[in-house]
């Protein structure tokens, strides 16, 4: 087809400025049909290419398609890049696309002062202002006074690229966040040819769409060339990161491949029994196309029917695995407690979202811990575990086979949408480096009991349907110790009780003693859980950096808690316990170890920022000081 | 490859527990019904596994020397549905009851159904719950006075033939707790089809519904109440053959043979017949109108889901070759940071 991109025009301004940046945070906002994910993963694509540290966080609109150009429709993907570690998407944004109104509206509080705004002033139109719910055009009021606005015409300049091209005029415009992707590359000095690569993989059956998009890119870059207006030029330095193969992985993923390297380190075929819930579904799309690793994919009639598959599957001896969120938890719950009673290895993954009831699907919290530890009938301890970064979703799917396969019970895992969806770079395992999790099952017919125990792990014996002379009846009412008929003897029923709770108890035995990051002793300890982990340790080495007495501590197991996590606590005069909940790891510190925890809660569906936790920190230490 | 199968006998597949049902429940026949059928499918006892749910039927594994899961109430399908898709090689049987598989398990057994997974279930319908001690069920008739509706039950029954039709099943049948020769034919075909196989058993509770089906169960009554479905052979029934069901302007009628009509006028029964419209209308065959249809109401050939999911499984290996967990790891755009902390694109 056609090569005449046009050549840049030589430049008709000086050099830009180059100035180097430590880190930036780019949020890309516009209307869900402006796909602004997209373009911010390119942006992410490339950065990570080019050696940065970097984190990501979309925020999807919770309708499907709002209509277009409401601010229910906005659409947004906030990356920070880095040339050190860093931990989170960043608290603020220095820059911020605003390809309509709404997206201006919804963004523009959440920029830091004096943050860069890009606008696509093509979308400014009366018709726009009025749905985003502006009186006047925000552009020109003062509304944007106190930020450097960047006014482009996007959407004309990309008509204008592409008037010879074979699209059709809708698809012509679809190329406009192409165009914004060109300016942010100029800005940010990354080179084009990793998106163009990809852009022709991705539509090489549709040469003309990719080539669209190309020269959309390039005219974008082009444009800041010549343009007066963009005077300066930033460089972000490669982060020094440990040495090895990266790949940039949202949490999901790294869970749906987590599980996959489960089942191959464990020999036993995987099969998920799932009801497509947000923020998990895509663990589910993920494992469907593994067919070839041997995955067994169940798309059930409800959230019950999943993991009641799931349970017969681990009867018939597959790793079992159901994926939801809280309130499918809350209908699985029954046949959770059916996996305990009959101690079959189950692992439950649950990606938390705000709640109660429906609440806010496609928003992130933190409030099933204590639906996780207690929302079964009876006494039905299980283990609970917690990923804290989208790349810990993989460590964390292997440890909970781990658990479940050698202790025989339901494992949860908790997740969020914060990791679901966000990503980080991930530094590659290889295969060998993986737990060994191969396992037998028992075919031993003679003496053979149901329930009889492992003396170290308790656990009662995984004997598979097909095995000659095994053949034994489970089922959720009470077991007799060993021969597992069914009992409603009184002390038969308080021992198995016993012995359910001491076998999660003993999984403590096998998982590390929890780490503390800084000294082991202190004012101040900073314990968190899950997703906070990026917001906690930025904010705890900033506060070092600036003086502050604290340290940290992150759990990965919620239950049985590492067995040193008493004497850590005892190490330090106040605990601080940021959650995005109303305090519920607190409660459990609270209870266990009679500790005067100090609560820190988040509930806007959001995640901490690293400041909110420092300004906590500094407050209890400053209160801590006059106290002394 | 010679597979000697031991010989395995109805004592084979009675587990060594109590069997705890009230004495003169129609389940004690179905009990000794399959522990008659399984031992001459020639396949080895491991084999099978029997699931139920909650309810006086559901505790028939513990009866059955076979891997057994007595479940939750109203999950016996999902829990089989698991089994089965993970391991096609067992027989999965599924004991429920009108209350476990109609009302708590609804939305379970008309998908198992309608996916076609290839478990058998056997529906003790005794229209009453007996393990809760006596209130009506799904499939109670309409007024039924029970301790959960002392001025009789407002809501209309459902038809359980009818349900698993609807839903899609490919092998829809109906016996009887005491027409043991035929429970049986029902069971053996049952194990035979290859998808869901779904069989209604008129079970009488004797403590708290006794007699419900007297009125066809009776010696005397029987011949003249019961129809038998049979492939190929025209609708006729009575002590004498005397009378017939035939089809005229789409719909069934009762007919007396002799004078005016004889078995060439009546429905000849094709139990394949893909359109299950015709299996509707027996299903609607209802007292006193009609006498009631035992036998198999459908039986078509149809891919069982659990083989679907073994095949898109074993087609995706041939085509993609077993997965590489190495590969999959590596996959997607990747970079290198090298000892020096230069980064290069890919992988190493
Ligand atoms: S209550 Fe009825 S159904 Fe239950 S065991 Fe007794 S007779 Fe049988």
């Amino acid at each position: 087809m056609t090569t005449d991109v046009k050549e840049p025009s030589p430049p008709v301004k000086p050099e830009p400025e180059r100035q180097k940046l430590g880190e930036v945070v780019v949020r890309f906002a516009g209307d869900s049909g402006d796909g602004m994910q997209l373009t911010g993963g390119q942006f992410t694509a490339t950065s990570a290419i080019l050696g940065n540290d970097l984190a990501t966080l979309p925020d999807f609109p919770a309708e499907i398609r709002a209509p277009a150009g409401t601010l229910p429709g906005v659409s947004a993907f906030q990356v920070r890049i880095a040339d050190y570690d860093i931990h989170t998407p960043g608290d603020a944004p220095d820059v911020l696309i605003a390809m309509n109104p709404a997206a201006l509206k919804q963004s523009l509080g959440d920029l830091k002062p004096n943050g860069i705004v890009i606008v696509n002033t093509d979308e400014f139109n009366a018709n726009n202002l009025k749905k985003a719910g502006y009186e006047t055009n925000p552009l020109e009021d003062g509304t944007v006074d106190g930020y450097r606005l960047f006014s482009a015409a996007i959407s004309t300049m990309t008509r204008r690229t592409l008037e010879d091209s074979p699209l059709d005029f809708k698809s012509r415009d679809r190329c406009k966040n192409f165009f914004a992707l060109g300016m942010i590359y100029w800005m940010f000095s990354r080179p084009l040819d990793m998106s163009i690569d990809w852009l022709e993989k991705k539509f090489s059956r549709r040469p003309e769409v990719a080539q669209a998009n190309v020269k959309a890119l390039r005219a974008g870059f082009n444009f800041c060339d010549i343009t007066d207006q963009f005077q300066v030029r930033y460089e972000v330095e490669p982060a020094r990161l440990t040495p090895g193969t990266y790949r940039n992985v949202m949490g999901n993923s790294a869970m749906a491949i987590g599980l996959v390297a489960a089942s191959r380190r464990s020999g036993l075929p995987l099969f998920l029994g799932s009801y497509p819930i947000t923020p998990a579904s895509d663990i589910l799309h993920e494992l469907a196309r593994y067919k070839n690793f041997g995955v067994t994919t169940f798309q059930a009639e409800d959230e019950i029917a999943a993991v009641c598959a799931a349970i017969g599957a681990s009867f018939g001896g597959a790793l079992a695995v159901t994926t939801t969120s809280g309130p499918g938890v809350a209908l699985k719950s029954e046949a959770i407690g059916l996996a305990v009673m009959t101690e079959l290895p189950l692992i439950i993954i649950n990606v938390q979202r705000g709640g109660p009831s429906t609440g806010l699907p496609t928003k992130t919290e933190q409030s099933d811990l204590l639906q996780a530890m207690f929302g079964r009938n009876g006494e039905s301890p299980i283990p609970v575990l917690a990923a804290q970064s989208p790349p810990d979703c993989f460590d964390i799917a292997l440890e909970a086979t781990r658990i479940a396969t050698r202790y025989m019970v339901p494992v949860m895992v908790l997740s969020d949408g914060y990791i679901a969806n966000g990503s980080e770079p991930w530094l590659l395992p290889n295969v060998e480096e993986l737990p060994d999790l191969r396992l037998d099952f028992h075919t031993q017919a003679e003496g053979f009991a149901p329930y009889s125990r492992d003396p170290e792990t308790l656990a009662r014996p995984w004997a598979v349907p097909g095995t000659p002379g095994l053949e034994h009846r489970l089922g959720g009412l009470e077991k007799q110790d060993g021969s597992g008929n069914v009992s409603y003897d009184p002390h038969n029923h308080e021992r198995m009780t016993e012995l359910r709770a001491e076998k999660v108890e003993r999984i403590a035995r096998t998982i590390p003693d929890l780490e503390i990051d800084g000294a082991p002793t202190g004012d101040l300890l900073i314990l968190g859980w899950g997703s906070t982990y990026g917001a906690i340790a930025a904010a705890v080495n900033t506060g070092r950096e600036a003086g502050l007495n604290v340290s940290r501590a992150h759990l990965r197991y919620l239950n049985p808690f590492p067995k040193n996590l008493g004497e850590v606590l005892a190490g330090f005069k106040r605990v601080l316990i940021p959650e995005m909940n109303c305090g519920q790891l607190a409660l459990l510190i609270r209870a266990r170890y009679l500790v005067d925890a100090i609560s820190f809660t988040k509930v806007q569906g959001k995640p901490f920022f690293r400041r909110e936790i420092l300004d906590k920190a500094r407050e209890i230490l400053e209160a801590e000081a006059d106290v002394n | 490859m010679s597979t000697e199968l031991p010989v395995l006998t109805k004592k084979d597949f009675q587990s060594d527990q109590e069997v705890r049902w009230c004495p003169g429940c129609g389940d004690y026949a179905v009990l000794s019904a399959v522990q008659t059928v399984l031992p001459k499918l020639d396949l080895p006892k491991e084999k099978f596994v029997v699931v139920s749910g909650i309810g006086c039927s559901s505790r028939f594994p513990y009866y059955m020397d076979t891997y057994g899961f007595h479940t939750i109430h109203g999950r016996a399908p999902a829990i089989a549905t698991g089994i089965k898709t993970a391991r096609p090689d067992l027989e999965v049987w599924i004991a429920t009851g009108d209350g476990d598989a109609m009302s708590i398990g609804g939305n379970h057994l008309i998908h198992t159904l309608r996916r076609n997974v290839g478990v058998k279930i056997l529906m003790f319908n005794n229209r009453i719950y007996g393990l809760t001690k006596g209130q009506y069920s799904p499939t109670s008739e309409l007024g039924k006075r029970t301790k959960s509706t002392p001025a009789g039950s407002v809501d209309y029954p459902f038809n359980p033939l009818a349900l698993a039709l609807g839903a899609g099943a490919t092998f829809v049948a109906r016996s009887v707790d005491i027409f043991q020769p035929h429970l049986r034919a029902m069971l053996q075909r049952a194990a035979d089809h290859k998808g869901s196989a779904f069989i209604e058993i008129y079970q009488n509770c004797n403590i708290f519904n006794d007699k419900a089906f007297a009125y066809m169960t009776e010696k005397d009554s029987r011949a003249e109440q019961t129809v038998y479905l049979e492939q190929g052979q025209p609708l006729v029934f009575g002590k004498e053959k005397d009378k017939g069901i035939r089809l005229v302007e789409g719909r069934l009628e009762r007919i007396e043979l002799g004078r005016e009509f004889g078995p060439e006028d009546c429905l000849v029964w094709d139990e394949a017949f893909e359109d299950p419209s015709m299996a509707f209308r027996l299903a609607y065959m209802l007292p006193p109108e009609f006498p009631t249809p035992i036998g198999v109401l459908r039986a078509v050939d149809m891919p069982a889901y659990d083989a679907r999911s073994v095949g898109q499984i074993e087609a995706a290996i041939d085509k993609d070759g077993q997965g590489e967990l190495q590969q999959l790891i590596h996959s997607g755009e990747l970079w290198t940071v090298k000892e020096d902390g230069s980064i290069s694109r890919g992988d190493g």
